[in-house]
């Protein structure tokens, strides 16, 4: 942690598109083109420094699909630094950077970082990375070239304190890719829950004049213990759905009323798999 | 600022600058709009104030041109295939076999100088044909529909007659109820960004997948739009057998629909609201015709069969429940239908054999809901910003330097404002785009018409060879797209063999699809490598306003930004140096340079009225003020449902088709929306795949058919997201290397496929294995994207790979390029047209075993 302003994105999950214009403008930038002191042409080939991980939660109607743009995460503590023994530094305003040429040959910076973001350019026997455009912010340019190209913009970059940035993240629910491994990455992600945590999603339907009908407006309740954890309405096509629930949340019921269709209650469980309940019959 | 020379460009996929250094593109990026650019446009709706970004987005095509400029598939300089002696032996059954040497642009000019005066001496005129793609990189002097067209009428050239391709279905069939034939059968989106966000509830997307689309050239101008729709509360639903991109990002309830089958459910949406009494029929009263028997036959009056949601069940898979739900919503909500790219008009669905039905259904829900009223259209918030449609600069169809007044808008637009010498092809000779391979093989194919001029004209039938003209003996092909997106598309390899065909010369940027089967190869460069000038966006001709796709109109000088490579020349240029081997040199360039073209477009246009020619080279773009808020266009159809005159800004239909006094009521003969249209009661009454009341006909090539025992997968081959059509794909670019566009298996990058998990367990196929999709006609090598983002039953993947590889493993032959085209039918969508249904298509999938089949 540093009380200066340090670099830091905040990206939306949900926003995500997958267009890939964050993954070719770091291609353009970095393939074929010589930044001396930041890095040395990339591969034109393979992953790129940037790329999108795809979620599916779900299957039929009720599916739900996200996408998750995977790039260094500029860690305040971070051990590929450690480990680079000079070859890797953290500058004053967060950017880490994988000096060209202090780097060369050590493969073993790829399995430095835990978040899986440095790419081995076999042909110049370079460890590297997406580190943030320091050189077109030295430059005055105001952003990372991820920023603009994003037609969503999904990705947003600021230069605030640590300080400032978690409470930002507290007020707005931003979370850190694998916390776990303690790096204090300055990545933040909006929506991760649609990558990391799961989601229950059914139907109502009612019988009406001896025919299945979608049954809008039923009262939906995600009960444990007897404790109700969620509450939500079906919709016009009596779909209903509860995300952010946390892996082996365990034995869960849901219960279905409505005034004139009646009601119903299935029993689940949430391990690790999203849950899709189908079509649930209210009688 | 890091020494670098900033260029600007315009692209398929949205304006660029680019970044120059020591003659090298160093890099590609949007152009973000200064405080000298005119002010944005605003929109206020539901008490929030929405503004676009000042940006000019950008399509993942575009900011993947470099590696289209660098790639090692350039084609450097002239090559000729080493067996082929114009003087002696040509053996044209090695084309696609024997390899090239590289010889002089001065022999390469000589040779194809010589064999047009060859040709025409010997077998006369018509003996040279130009087969072309669709699409061109921008501008509006090198495209094909200004230099190239310049250049062949200039010769004389059989014309490929094309097929309304991105119009199918539209075309053939909703025009013959709303007329509209200017637009190729499809709606104009005036004023509809304002009108959606304001009064819309309820978004349908059917067969519409904007985020991928991008309305073709915007970017992703409309994506913001769509946020705000999101914001404000607007409810969406896709029906499509793909969870596509929009649908995942967007939200909404996703109707997974089988392909082809989408006309059974408009028809029991359409019962549903006959049944509960759900549609407007004060509007169906006052502004529609034959609806009584449309009525009828929903209930089932007419053949004992009411079209209820159980009766569609069968067909579309969609649960009757659902439907119901589905109806009802509609009819609750204030509706704006997103129908294919365009929102109204375009879409895979009208690829297909029941393309035609799908898109009049489109028409019909529309007519029974009010089409026109406030909140009540159609759009995908793709088009219809409120710029101003009067400032004047020409699109790409509008003519450029043609000097041809028939085949695209010159007439009505470049040549009025800027004469230049009008050039005519005396050969009126057609060949039929779909039929182009039996054309060459058989030596007669027969058409029908695209010409929007009138609703008529697609009735007119043509036969090649026309009498009088030779039959096709020499092909000058440009580019090389099409075993990617013909139908049936090996038929290419017979006819490139076939011994008619004395010479094939193919003038390409990169080697690819078709390029490998030329006797000649002329070396084309990119845009970056010449001057030209456009609007980004700008279509003109059957597009027209097709600007107002985009938040800010960008006009720009596309810079010459680095030298060609190697030995390669601009198109102009080429055709210029072949005309002066024919003494029409000076006829074709009229003493001018590109740049000196460019200047010309320029003065001709209004950009010139606002800054000075020395202005707009340094600056390189200007953009156009946005319309004066009382000023916008009105509301596409508004006038209609309010039976007033048509008061939106497009110049159709043409004076002699309204049917009533000019600027009342639509092009049909009733001037109203018509359910039983009288344009096919009148010239096709009884074609029994276009029936005048539009019954639902299964496809001839779906679940039902007797392949499908054999085949029992439905394909749809759509367009590719990232690329734009085999533009930026394959060449070693940077698209390679997007797993949702390629997957790399053992070094080759394989087109994907995507399959349902259960359609995958059924066949043993993991994801990202490759795969062969196969039926009667060929088979192709993909990668597997197994997720349940897709119907089960269906896999999609994307027409237009630019890579054509046939490989024989076993004796089979193999496509490891990805042109799924290899495996659909070439049969018209329905008979009496001219049209394609790729998307009808059954094939069988299997899992890959052994080495991957590019090693072969
Ligand atoms: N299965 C299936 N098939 C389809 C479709 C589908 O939905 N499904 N869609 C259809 C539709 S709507 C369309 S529009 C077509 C598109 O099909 P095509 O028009 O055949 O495809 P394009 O990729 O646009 O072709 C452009 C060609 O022009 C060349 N070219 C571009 N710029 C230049 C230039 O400056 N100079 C030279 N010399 N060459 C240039 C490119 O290299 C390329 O070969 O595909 C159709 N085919
Ligand atoms: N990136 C990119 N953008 C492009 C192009 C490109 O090549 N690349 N091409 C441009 C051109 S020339 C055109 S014509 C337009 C084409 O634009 P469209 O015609 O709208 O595009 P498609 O991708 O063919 O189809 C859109 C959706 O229809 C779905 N679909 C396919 N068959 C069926 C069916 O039977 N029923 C239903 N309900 N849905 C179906 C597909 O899954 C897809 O999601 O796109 C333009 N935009
Ligand atoms: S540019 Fe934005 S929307 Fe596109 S892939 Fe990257 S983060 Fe996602
Ligand atoms: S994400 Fe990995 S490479 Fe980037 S700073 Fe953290 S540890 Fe280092
Ligand atoms: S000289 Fe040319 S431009 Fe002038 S009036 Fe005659 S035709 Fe028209
Ligand atoms: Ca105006
Ligand atoms: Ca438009
Ligand atoms: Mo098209």
């Amino acid at each position: 942690m540093t009380a200066n302003p340090t670099w830091h994105l905040i990206i939306d999950v949900a926003e995500c598109n997958h267009c890939h214009n964050c993954v070719l403008a770091a291609k353009d930038e970095l393939v074929g083109n010589d930044f001396p002191g930041y890095s040395a042409p990339h591969a034109a080939h393979g992953p790129g420094v940037i790329r999108i991980e795809r979620t599916v939660r779900g299957h039929g109607h009720w599916v739900d699909a996200a996408h998750l743009p995977r790039l260094c995460q500029h860690c305040a503590n971070a051990p590929c630094v450690a480990a680079g023994q000079g070859a890797v530094r953290q500058r004053p305003d967060g950017i880490v950077i994988f000096d060209p040429v202090a780097a060369k040959g050590r493969r073993d910076l790829v399995d430095a970082c835990p978040h899986g973001a440095v790419v081995w350019n076999e042909a110049a026997q370079l460890p590297q990375t997406w580190f943030f455009d320091a050189h077109l912010l030295d430059q005055g340019q105001a952003a990372p070239r991820c920023v603009a190209v994003c037609p969503t913009q999904a990705i947003q970059a600021l230069k605030v304190s640590d300080a400032d940035m978690a409470q930002r993240a507290q007020a707005e629910g931003l979370r850190r890719l694998q916390p776990e491994h303690g790096t204090q990455g300055r990545v933040f992600y909006r929506h991760l829950h649609r990558v990391d945590r799961l989601r229950l999603a059914g139907s109502a339907i009612a019988n009406v004049q001896g025919r299945p009908e979608c049954l809008e407006g039923a009262e939906v309740r995600l009960v444990r213990d007897g404790q109700v954890l969620a509450q939500t309405r079906s919709n016009a096509f009596g779909d209903f759905a509860f995300d952010d629930l946390p892996p082996g949340a365990g034995r869960l019921s849901v219960h279905l009323s409505h005034p004139q269709a009646g009601q119903a209650v299935v029993a689940t469980a949430l391990a690790q798999t999203p849950v899709v309940l189908g079509d649930v019959l209210l009688s | 600022p890091d020494g670098c020379t900033r260029y600007t460009m315009l692209t398929n996929g949205g304006p660029l600058f680019v970044h120059v250094r020591q003659g090298r593109i160093v890099r590609l990026t949007p152009i973000e709009l200064g405080a000298d650019d005119a002010a944005s446009w605003q929109i206020t709706a539901r008490g929030r104030v929405f503004r676009p970004r000042r940006l000019a987005t950008v399509a993942s095509h575009a900011l993947a041109m470099k590696s289209a400029v660098y790639s090692d598939q350039r084609i450097l300089y002239p090559m000729k295939r080493v067996d082929f002696d114009p003087a002696g032996e040509r053996h044209p059954a090695n084309r696609g076999k024997s390899g090239y040497v590289r010889i002089s642009w001065d022999e390469a000019l000589d040779m194809v100088s010589q064999e047009i005066l060859r040709q025409r001496r010997v077998h006369g005129p018509g003996a040279m044909t130009i087969t072309h793609g669709s699409h061109h990189q921008w501008g509006n002097v090198g495209y094909y529909l200004s230099s190239l067209l310049r250049f062949g009428n200039l010769v004389g050239f059989t014309r490929v007659a094309a097929n309304p391709d991105s119009w199918e279905g539209w075309y053939w069939g909703a025009m013959h109820h709303w007329g509209q034939s200017q637009r190729v059968g499809i709606a104009g989106n005036y004023g509809t960004v304002e009108d959606c966000l304001q009064n819309a509830e309820l978004m349908v997307f059917w067969s519409s997948d904007p985020e991928s689309t991008r309305g073709a050239y915007s970017a992703h101008e409309g994506t913001q739009r769509r946020q705000w729709a999101r914001e404000l509360g607007i409810e969406f639903v896709h029906i499509d057998p793909h969870f596509n991109p929009t649908a995942q990002w967007l939200g909404g309830r996703w109707v997974p629909i089988r392909p082809g089958t989408d006309a059974a459910l408009a028809q029991a949406i359409m019962q549903v609201w006959v049944a509960e009494d759900l549609y407007d029929k004060a509007y169906v009263a006052a502004h529609t015709t034959g609806f009584e028997a449309w009525r009828a036959h929903l209930m089932g009056e007419d053949d004992g069969c009411p079209k209820t949601p159980e009766w569609q069940e069968a067909e579309t898979g969609v649960p009757a429940k659902d439907v119901r739900a589905l109806a009802r919503l509609m009819a609750r909500k204030k509706l704006y239908l997103a129908a294919g790219a365009n929102g109204g008009g375009f879409g895979g669905a009208g690829r297909g054999a029941t393309g035609a039905q799908w898109a009049r259904c489109m028409v019909m829900l529309m007519a029974m809901r009010g089409l026109g009223q406030p909140g009540v259209n159609m759009g995908n918030l793709d088009s219809g910003t409120p710029l101003d449609h009067e400032f004047y600069f020409p699109g790409y169809a509008d003519g450029g330097i043609s000097g041809e007044l028939n085949w695209n808008g010159n007439a009505v637009h470049n040549y009025q404002k800027m004469p230049h010498v009008i050039t005519v092809n005396p050969v009126r000779q057609l060949v039929p785009k779909q039929h182009f391979p039996e054309a060459i093989t058989q030596g007669h194919a027969s058409g029908y018409l695209w010409d929007g001029l009138a609703t008529e004209l697609q009735f007119a039938p043509f036969q090649y060879p026309m009498p009088g003209y030779s039959p096709i003996h020499m092909i000058y092909k440009y580019g090389g797209s099409w075993f990617s997106t013909l139908t049936e598309s090996a038929r290419m390899e017979a006819a490139y063999r076939h011994e008619s065909i004395e010479f094939v010369v193919n003038q390409s940027i990169w080697m690819e699809g078709e390029t490998q089967f030329a006797d000649l190869i002329l070396p084309a460069c990119t845009q970056f490598e010449r001057f030209d000038i456009g609007e980004w966006c700008s279509g003109g001709g059957y597009l027209p306003h097709g600007f107002n796709n985009v938040n800010h109109r960008v006009i720009a000088l596309q810079h010459q930004c680095i030298e060609p490579l190697g030995e390669s020349k601009s198109d102009y240029e080429i055709f210029s140096l072949i005309l002066q081997r024919l003494g029409l040199g000076a006829m074709f360039t009229e003493g001018c340079s590109e740049l000196d073209w460019c200047k010309r477009v320029f003065d001709s246009s209004d950009v010139a009225k606002r800054i000075s020619w020395a202005e707009f080279c340094k600056k390189g773009y200007y953009v156009v003020p946005a319309e004066a808020e009382g000023l916008r266009p009105a509301v596409q159809w508004r006038w209609f449902a309010e039976g007033r005159p048509k008061d939106i800004a497009e110049a159709m239909p043409l004076p002699s088709q309204w049917s009533g006094p000019m600027g009342q009521g639509l092009q049909t003969p009733s001037g109203q929306l018509e359910f039983m249209p009288e344009t096919l009661q009148r010239h096709d009454p009884h074609n029994p795949e276009r029936p005048v009341l539009n019954r639902y006909i299964p496809s001839w090539e779906g679940r039902r058919s007797a392949v499908a025992e054999r085949f029992p997968l439905q394909l749809v081959a759509t367009h590719s997201r990232y690329s734009f059509h085999t533009n930026v794909d394959g060449k070693g670019g940077f698209l390679e290397d997007i797993e949702d566009h390629r997957v790399r298996i053992e070094g080759h990058p394989y087109w994907v496929l995507r399959l349902h998990p259960e359609d995958a367990a059924a066949r043993g196929i993991r994801h990202h294995s490759l795969v062969k999709v196969f039926n009667d006609r060929g088979a192709v090598i993909c990668a597997a994207d197994v997720s349940p983002l897709m119907a089960p039953g269906v896999v999609k993947s994307w027409e237009s790979s630019a890579q054509y590889q046939p490989v024989e493993v076993n004796g089979e032959r193999l496509d490891v390029g990805g042109s799924l085209n290899v495996l659909t039918s070439s049969r018209p969508a329905i008979s009496g047209t001219h049209s394609m249904a790729p998307n009808a298509c059954m094939v069988q999938v299997a899992a890959w075993v052994g080495e991957a089949p590019h090693h072969c």
